[in-house]
């Protein structure tokens, strides 16, 4: 394959009725510090019906261009069509990186055009960096349940194919008035040979919302040891009037619903006061909580990452030390005093 | 019915360690597993041909030592294995794995017409979630990922409903068969293996495949037919002040603590 044939970077612009993902904003800060380094261009590829007007959106957000596909079979997101459509983009316009978001539809979508249009794909980067004279994109990614780091590479397909995971850039300012190109193509196929339908949606509350305001959150992780034990969080988290929030591990085991699990693949927030129970702290999980204000760590295991960042850490079995603060805190909050007998100031 | 599953033997990844002094791997000691959400998709498998009728192989690609897997899933119900187990495919990424299986499944097919496969959502091990797209890509067959209901199936005229997870809401999706499926785990509780099943695993011998079997090009496998290298390796580390432990009996420490918060006008009571 000839290398030089492929120029430019893209990205997926991800939509969903009209709505995009917050994803294909933050790789605009990305996508344009490396084409700027590859001295080459920033396009976006956007597909939907009626969708238009979010290509001015992201040239306000440093693209040059943006492939558009508009089809009333393009509405609803399915694998067929955005893979017929994305595919021949690529066949037709040759980028040589192109990133998309690693969301569900993203993953979906990137697993498919690889394959398709034959080349390599790295799944769920956290960082990106390029290399000027081989311009190779080096991706990296956690493996083995995030324990390590590996950079991926592709060096002899075109294009270097990437998902970014959500929330790990942070998005860059709007330009306003800022303009570029838009070049329209037309869908490859019509609504009678796409074999899948969509019958309708059942929306959910996502609880997120408070996580992401709340000012106090206790969190649990695996080292709870069994869905009863949550209750300790729970009252703690009830005595601070604060919520309760969860690592990967605890939610994965069943303990508590999805929407609470702070880190890389869930919620980023920043509290006042964020305390980790019972979690060892891998770097997905800290990079979600790691701007709190106060981070207060409780784990038996000295050695645990988390008190590297924690402001303040005990060192001992939670099912001790949880209840004691517990019952201290609701003291102390009251405005009594302390079992024993140090006076506080009270307001 | 014919169901076909993909499942993949992997280190169980919360077992797995850092060496802190090498900042390398420590998988000494560590169990292999069947993937947790294969799991899923081989007890989804086997629900369906209770329901409607069929039979459900398995699959995986790996080294001699996955016949474990295999055999595990014949204790959850499936019928038939298949071990796809060459030299050549070693370091394989996914782009060369789901071009193993889709040939794999392409042979299967040849002698029984497969109406529906199954693979995870992902493989713990890399949690890449790529494998299914580019076998369904390859196969030119419908992709429906991260499904956490089947709803309906209707033999007769070969279709396929099911519920698909989004972000913050759920797809409902009809299509039709062939078509392949990636599970989450919340598609259904893993029963325990029966007796009569557990007791025909013990004795199971899955039956072996190489390249030359599944009519696969040596070029397109292994190191040679992967797109994609990995480069450096490395533990990530933030790089920050670190805090305070606060020493003493666990009731002390959790005064002390609190004092802090107080003192650093963290907390405020309430009179
Ligand atoms: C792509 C990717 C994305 C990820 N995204 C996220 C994410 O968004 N959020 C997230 O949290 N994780 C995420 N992870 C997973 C992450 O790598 C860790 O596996 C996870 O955070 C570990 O959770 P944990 O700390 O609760 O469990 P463990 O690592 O198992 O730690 C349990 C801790 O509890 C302690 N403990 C045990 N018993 C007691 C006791 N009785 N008293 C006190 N302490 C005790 C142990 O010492 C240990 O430190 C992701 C991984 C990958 C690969
Ligand atoms: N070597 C393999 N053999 C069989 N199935 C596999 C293999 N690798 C991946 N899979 C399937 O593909 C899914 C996703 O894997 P991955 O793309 O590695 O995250 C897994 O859950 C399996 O169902």
């Amino acid at each position: 394959m000839s290398m030089e044939s492929h120029r430019g970077v893209w990205i997926f612009l991800e939509q969903n009725h009209g709505e995009m993902a917050p994803v294909s904003w933050e790789l605009a800060g990305a996508g344009r510090r490396i084409a700027d380094k590859l001295d080459t261009e920033l396009a976006g590829v956007l597909l939907g019906d009626n969708v238009e007007d979010l290509a001015k959106q992201a040239f306000a957000y440093g693209f040059d261009k943006v492939y558009l596909v508009e089809d009333g079979a393009l509405k609803d997101y399915r694998n067929i069509p955005y893979t017929k459509a994305v595919s021949m983009l690529v066949e037709k316009y040759k980028p040589e990186i192109f990133l998309l978001g690693a969301t569900t539809m993203g993953r979906d979508l990137a697993g498919a055009v690889a394959t398709e249009v034959q080349t390599g794909l790295t799944a769920d980067c956290t960082e990106l960096e390029v290399e000027e004279d081989t311009r190779l994109l080096h991706a990296v990614r956690p493996t083995f349940g995030g324990k390590l780091m590996a950079t991926i590479i592709c060096d002899v397909l075109r294009p270097q194919m990437a998902t970014v995971r959500p929330r790990v850039m942070a998005a860059p300012e709007q330009q306003e008035g800022r303009t570029g190109e838009i070049i329209r193509e037309a869908l490859p196929m019509k609504e009678e040979d796409i074999v899948v339908k969509v019958l309708g949606y059942i929306q959910e509350n996502v609880k997120t919302a408070n996580l992401d305001e709340a000012e106090i959150i206790v969190a649990g992780g695996k080292g709870i040891g069994e869905a009863k034990n949550f209750k300790l969080v729970e009252d703690l988290a009830e005595v601070l009037g604060g919520t309760v929030a969860a690592s990967r591990a605890a939610v994965d085991a069943g303990w508590i619903g999805h929407e609470y699990q702070v880190g890389q693949t869930g919620v980023t927030v920043r509290p006042k006061i964020y305390i980790a129970i019972g979690i060892s702290g891998a770097i997905q999980h800290l990079v979600g909580m790691q701007t709190s204000e106060v981070i207060i760590a409780i784990n038996k295991d000295p050695e645990a990452p988390i008190f590297k960042t924690a402001t303040y850490g005990i060192v001992g079995d939670l099912q001790e030390i949880v209840p004691a603060l517990t019952e201290e805190l609701r003291k102390r909050l009251a405005g009594e005093s302390t079992t024993e007998g140090v006076e506080v100031a009270s307001n | 019915m014919h169901v076909v599953v993909c499942i993949k033997q992997v280190p169980d990844t919360t077992e797995v360690r850092i060496d802190p002094k090498t900042n390398t791997l420590v998988r000494a000691g560590v169990p292999s597993i069947m993937n947790p959400y294969d799991i899923h998709a081989v007890e989804e498998a086997v629900r369906i041909k209770e329901q409607v009728g069929g039979k459900v192989t398995v699959i995986t690609m790996g080294p001699p030592a996955a016949v474990q897997v295999l055999k595990e899933a014949v204790s959850l119900g499936a019928d038939e294995t298949v071990l796809v187990t060459d030299r050549v495919f070693a370091a394989s990424d996914t782009f060369a794995t789901s071009y193993v299986l889709a040939s794999t499944i392409q042979k299967i097919a040849g002698s029984e017409p497969v109406d529906l496969i199954f693979a995870g959502k992902q493989a713990i091990d890399g949690d890449t979630a790529q494998t299914g797209p580019g076998i369904a890509q390859r196969m030119n067959l419908p992709l429906l990922t991260y499904v956490e209901k089947v709803r309906s199936i209707d033999v007769e005229n070969k279709k396929i409903v099911v519920e698909r997870r989004l972000e913050g809401s759920k797809q409902i999706v009809e299509s039709t068969l062939p078509a392949l499926l990636t599970v989450e785990k919340e598609i259904n509780d893993v029963r325990y293996a029966t007796l009569p099943n557990l007791i025909k695993a013990a004795t199971h011998n899955p039956k072996a495949w190489d390249h030359t079997v599944i009519e696969a090009d040596r070029t397109k496998v292994g190191l040679k037919g992967s797109p994609t290298r990995v480069g450096r390796s490395f533990v990530q580390q933030l790089t920050n002040e670190p805090g305070e432990i606060i020493e003493g009996t666990p009731q002390e420490a959790v005064v002390s603590l609190v004092d802090k918060l107080f003192a650093e006008g963290h907390l405020v009571a309430d009179r």
